[in-house]
């Protein structure tokens, strides 16, 4: 994702569609057509509306789409950017139903498609583009890739990384729910091959195994790049959800000293709170410079 | 949202799975009733959300009509775990056979559905899993497709299940997984499942967790998922119905902030530097004056707050309107504990103005402003 990106925006004329359009086109990114079921032939800040994505890509070129419908039609607006042959698709809704997540996830995976979320902030590559509704000013270009599982952590983290001169390349939520299209592992994966980055950091939090499995990869692979996380939810009681659907710690599984003991033995620099994380960086030079 | 037990039952039951014989009252007169209606021995088991009802003595038996009314007077006396019990179940004793377990989940790992069943049922389960793994079988289903004719009888064919055994065990499964999809079900769990005599597989006790992102489709539930339960203390129902991501917990620092997993890292930090908090509250992306208020007011008015801490890094949320809001708490009922307030982001200039005006202060970092907070209370 970057410059070159041709992005459709689903749920453009919706408040937050429309306001994150604007902030979009203001970073960079091309928007180059939205959807409203009913409203096409009408524009939004400054974009043409279609009726369907179908419909938009008779008119243009596009590769991405980002996602603002409600929850109760989430499901069906991914599988149309997905039929349209769209790749990444970032679904910005929150509170999908589980099963609708499932369902979609499969359904991407089965032709090729990436998802991003649902629940995600989105996917910025720092300075240049964002399909998504972080503030774009905290992010500063660099080496460091980020992934998390919430969005004002990720802006927090990321801005006090840019506040001690470490720039970043791509920086993405997977989400806070308990499905999402990308987990830490693919992530890492695709890290991995991007020659920009040379640092990952993870932003992980409690609830489900995600971190765990990403230790699991990063030892098992002898992952050829630096790591770092740090994991909230530290404090949260067993059993509460704490705000993210995802976030719930389930008998003694999905704790914050589990998920942070995986990573230290898989060799990742855990941070114990958030603004230790760029004293790590600076501290141990990465192992590719 | 979990379901009560009868409730779980009486939805079982309209999709063609045997549950015990019975019927739930909020009286004792109504369970003896039942019970005489019914015959045989009976079981009275509170109907409460919180797991560990057996051993608070939430489940008793009794052989008469009269001994059921005495011991479900009992047990709707309890609170149990800070639940107080309102409705019984009285169902008639069944023989088993044998006694089961399985389950259907959302297994957010693998992302489908999985079935996991054994032979060993009618005890802890995570016990089970613990000691002896090679008892618990779990098998993935399609996320598409779900639970076929196959899928299932090969999970019977596993537990030891022939014949027609085998079909009626598979015939038990295929409709617990209908209740899963038709419900939009996180979980549905019977433990034990019994095999009686004749050969029929019973639900005996049945526990069910819909989806709430799911809770659109199922007006039914609506209303229900309202109610106060042992799971939801007053202070977090108050806020929830304010529309603010609230868990309640047992310090005396108020945490006010924005987004998920900003406000988890606050209460992690509270911790870090020897304070503890005394909740968990998310306003919300883009939230306003109003809401940041609401916030503070129902912090602020708990007993056991001693301090509030705000922790705003505004990015669609903007400082202007998070300072307006604490202000207008300021102005109409005064802060009634101390406040510590870090708020960086859009349109922090304004913010602080507005706060400045007010005789109050914003910090810029988060952990300078947590140990504040934590020595406000130290003090």
């Amino acid at each position: 994702m970057g410059k070159q990106t041709r992005a459709i925006v689903q749920g453009i004329t919706g408040n937050q569609g429309s306001f994150h359009t604007r902030l979009m086109l203001d970073y960079g990114t091309k928007i180059v057509a939205g959807v409203t079921p009913g409203k096409g032939g009408t524009t939004s800040v400054g974009v043409s509306v279609f009726d369907t994505v179908a419909s938009a890509l008779e008119r243009t070129d596009a590769d991405a789409s980002i996602i603002f419908v409600p929850a109760p039609f989430a499901k069906e607006a991914g599988m149309e950017a997905i039929d349209a042959g769209l790749s990444p698709v970032v679904i910005i809704t929150e509170m999908i139903p589980a099963r609708d997540s499932m369902i979609l996830i499969e359904y991407a995976r089965t032709r090729g498609a990436t998802i991003i979320g649902p629940n995600t902030p989105g996917i910025i590559t720092a300075g240049e583009a964002k399909l998504g509704i972080m503030p774009g000013d905290v992010f500063k270009p660099g080496k460091v890739g980020l992934a998390s599982r919430s969005g004002t952590l990720t802006y927090e983290i990321a801005a006090s990384l840019t506040h001690n001169g470490i720039g970043q390349s791509t920086c993405l939520g997977i989400g806070g729910d308990p499905f999402t299209g990308l987990n830490f592992v693919d992530v890492l994966k695709l890290f991995r091959d991007d020659p920009g980055t040379d640092t990952v950091v993870l932003i992980g939090e409690i609830g489900g195994s995600a971190e765990e499995d990403a230790a699991t990869y990063i030892r098992d692979t002898k992952y050829p790049k630096r790591v770092a996380a740090y994991i909230a939810g530290r404090a949260a009681p067993p059993g509460k959800r704490m705000g993210h659907a995802g976030a719930i710690i389930t008998g003694t599984e999905g704790t914050a000293d589990a998920k942070m003991k995986s990573l230290r033995e898989a060799g990742v620099l855990v941070a114990e709170v958030p603004s230790e994380l760029p004293r790590l960086l600076l501290q141990q030079v990465s192992p590719l410079q | 949202m979990k379901l009560f037990e009868y409730e779980a039952k009486s939805i079982a039951q309209n999709l063609g799975i045997n549950t015990p014989k019975g019927a739930v009252a909020s009286t004792s007169e109504e369970a003896r009733d039942i019970h005489k209606r019914i015959g045989g021995e009976a079981v009275i088991k509170a109907q409460v959300l919180v797991a560990g009802r057996g051993k608070a003595g939430g489940i008793k038996f009794a052989s008469k009509p009269d001994e059921t009314r005495d011991r479900a007077s009992e047990i709707l006396s309890m609170t149990i775990k800070g639940e107080k019990v309102k409705k019984v179940l009285i169902e008639q004793k069944a023989t088993a056979k044998k006694e089961l377990f399985a389950s259907i989940v959302l297994d957010r790992a693998n992302r489908c559905q999985t079935v996991l069943a054994s032979d060993q049922g009618g005890i802890d389960i995570e016990d089970v899993a613990r000691q002896t793994p090679e008892k618990v079988l779990r098998h993935r289903l399609d996320p598409v497709f779900g639970m076929r004719s196959y899928d299932a009888r090969l999970i019977a064919l596993k537990l030891g299940y022939q014949g027609i055994q085998q079909s009626t065990f598979s015939d038990f499964l295929s409709n617990l997984y209908r209740l899963s999809v038709i419900y939009d079900a996180e979980l549905v769990e019977s433990n034990p499942v019994i095999e009686m005599q004749d050969g029929r597989f019973l639900a005996a006790d049945l526990r069910v967790i819909v989806d709430d992102n799911s809770l659109f489709r199922h007006p039914e539930f609506q209303e229900r998922s309202k109610e106060i339960s042992g799971e939801v203390t007053a202070l977090e129902s108050k806020a929830r119905d304010n529309g603010l991501a609230f868990v309640e917990l047992d310090g005396d620092i108020g945490i006010i902030g924005n987004g998920a997993g900003l406000v988890m890292a606050t209460l992690d930090l509270v911790k870090q530097y020897g304070g503890k908090p005394a909740n968990f509250c998310d306003v919300g992306g883009g939230a306003n004056a109003e809401h940041v208020a609401t916030a503070l007011q129902i912090i602020q008015g708990a007993e056991k707050v001693r301090a509030v801490f705000v922790n705003i890094l505004a990015g669609i949320t903007r400082c202007d309107e998070v300072a307006k809001g604490i202000v207008d708490v300021k102005k109409v009922m005064g802060l009634k504990k101390p406040l510590v307030i870090r708020m960086v982001g859009t349109n922090q200039e304004e913010g602080r103005r507005i706060l400045q005006s007010a005789g109050l202060t914003a910090m810029d970092k988060m952990d300078e402003a947590a140990r504040l907070a934590v020595s406000k209370v130290a003090a």
